[in-house]
């Protein structure tokens, strides 16, 4: 059994028009056994960026509190905040600076840049970026996630289309694995802000 | 920086409150050759005074205006090696700053880890403080062109126009006449060669000076060729 597969977690992030959506199943397992049901892996870093983290949770919560250190210093430091394209390359650089000891986490970045234009980027656990103008997943059930990313997805929906696509391909890849699932949250981010949702699903 | 035997600084204060270590590396930079900038709103110009020893000195391969990055430039008053010194650790910080970010840094952030850097010698052990005052010129990346003055001490100020060194006094009273917030680059580098010329020793020719500007159109930062230098001397007279 890998370490990153140890707790379980399902991540998927998509674009839209002018929008883009991440959404993550809540379950905190220690492999077969569930210890909760309502586990964060979904960050607010600001208002126009999130970050998935899909690994080790005590890795989880090491780089929440990391990335959001991050950041605030540099709002702080350059009077201005962060571009999306940024963070994720300050995460890489993180990640790859423990290259030989690495936090196992896989982490993905959603958000709008200036001009409100969607990013999306995904890495592995030693800070390989991809960027992707569709959809990025991470986690355990990433074959099933990309079956139905790929399968579900069209270019350039409005948020509530985005959100019932990006939905449905969640709930049902987290169905199909063991290791997540037992509840989903999804956000959609748009210029105007942000629209958090908790998903009703089988919670087995 | 400062040997274990020299944990202790070589910079303390006097009973008035006054650090005279930065007080006389201030001194050395008064007794520098002269450096000015000019801010104008389409960019920033840099010049200094490069009078060397003799007439037999190679001027071609004396630098006192260098890039940092693309985007910024340094020009110094003072102990020219100190200066090297700080070039090479400016350029290193903007390289990392890249590195961790993938973009370039601001100007002022390059002011800030300069300035930094020169606080750091006024306080660590068994060094003295850099004998020189910096010009740092830019373009931030939301195009706003910058001009700053960092000290030995390790403030850092912005201007819209100053000079260091030999005759900052009387380089400051023109420029204070002469600046206008709407001034465009092609005025400012004439003004900053009026500015320059006031004070000069003997005459002013396109090998004894050397310029250096950044245009918000590009943001980059470039150093004027004695071609380019003598143009707009010629065009002066």
């Amino acid at each position: 059994m890998s370490i990153l597969e140890y707790n379980g977690a399902a991540i998927i992030a998509m674009t839209g028009k002018e929008c883009v959506a991440i959404a993550s199943d809540t379950r905190l397992g220690a492999q077969a056994q569930t210890v909760s049901c309502d586990f964060r892996k979904v960050f607010k870093i600001d208002d126009k960026l999130f970050v998935g983290l899909a690994g080790l949770a005590t890795d989880v919560t090491t780089l929440e509190n990391t990335l959001k250190f991050r950041r605030s210093l540099y709002e702080l430091r350059e009077e201005r905040s962060m571009t999306p394209k940024v963070f994720s390359n300050v995460l890489s650089n993180l990640l790859y600076e423990k290259r030989f000891g690495p936090y196992f986490i896989e982490p993905i970045v959603a958000g709008l840049d200036d001009t409100n234009k969607p990013f999306l980027s995904g890495m592995d656990l030693i800070g390989a970026p991809v960027y992707t103008d569709d959809f990025v997943v991470s986690g355990t059930a990433t074959a099933n996630m990309y079956g139905m990313c790929e399968t579900l997805y069209q270019k350039d929906m409005e948020p509530e289309e985005l959100f019932e696509t990006i939905s449905q391909a969640l709930l049902a890849s987290v169905d199909r694995d063991a290791l997540s699932g037992w509840g989903a949250e999804v956000h959609i981010i748009t210029k105007e802000g942000v629209t958090s949702r908790q998903l009703k699903g089988r919670m087995d | 920086m400062g040997d274990s035997a020299y944990s202790f600084s070589l910079t303390t204060f006097s009973r008035t409150g006054k650090l005279l270590q930065i007080e006389y590396a201030l001194n050395a930079v008064a007794n520098g050759r002269t450096s000015l900038g000019i801010c104008a709103k389409d960019g920033v110009v840099i010049a200094t005074d490069k009078k060397l020893a003799s007439i037999l000195v190679d001027t071609d391969q004396v630098s006192k205006v260098e890039p940092i990055t693309e985007s910024s430039g340094f020009v110094y008053s003072g102990v020219g090696p100190d200066y090297r010194v700080l070039v090479r650790k400016a350029r290193k910080s903007a390289q990392k700053y890249f590195r961790m970010y993938r973009e370039h840094e601001p100007v002022s952030q390059l002011v800030k880890t300069t300035a930094s850097v020169m606080q750091e010698y006024t306080q660590s052990g068994g060094v003295r403080p850099f004998g020189v005052s910096l010009l740092v010129a830019g373009v931030d990346p939301d195009l706003t062109p910058r001009l700053y003055q960092v000290d030995p001490s390790g403030t850092y100020i912005g201007w819209k126009a100053t000079a260091i060194g030999k005759n900052h006094v009387n380089a400051k009273n023109f420029l204070e006449k002469r600046y206008q917030d709407d001034m465009e680059l092609e005025d400012a580098v004439h003004t900053a060669l009026l500015t320059l010329r006031e004070g000069f020793e003997g005459e002013m020719t396109s090998s004894n000076i050397e310029v250096g500007v950044v245009s918000i159109t590009d943001g980059n930062f470039r150093i004027l060729t004695p071609e380019q230098i003598q143009d707009y001397l010629d065009e002066a007279n």
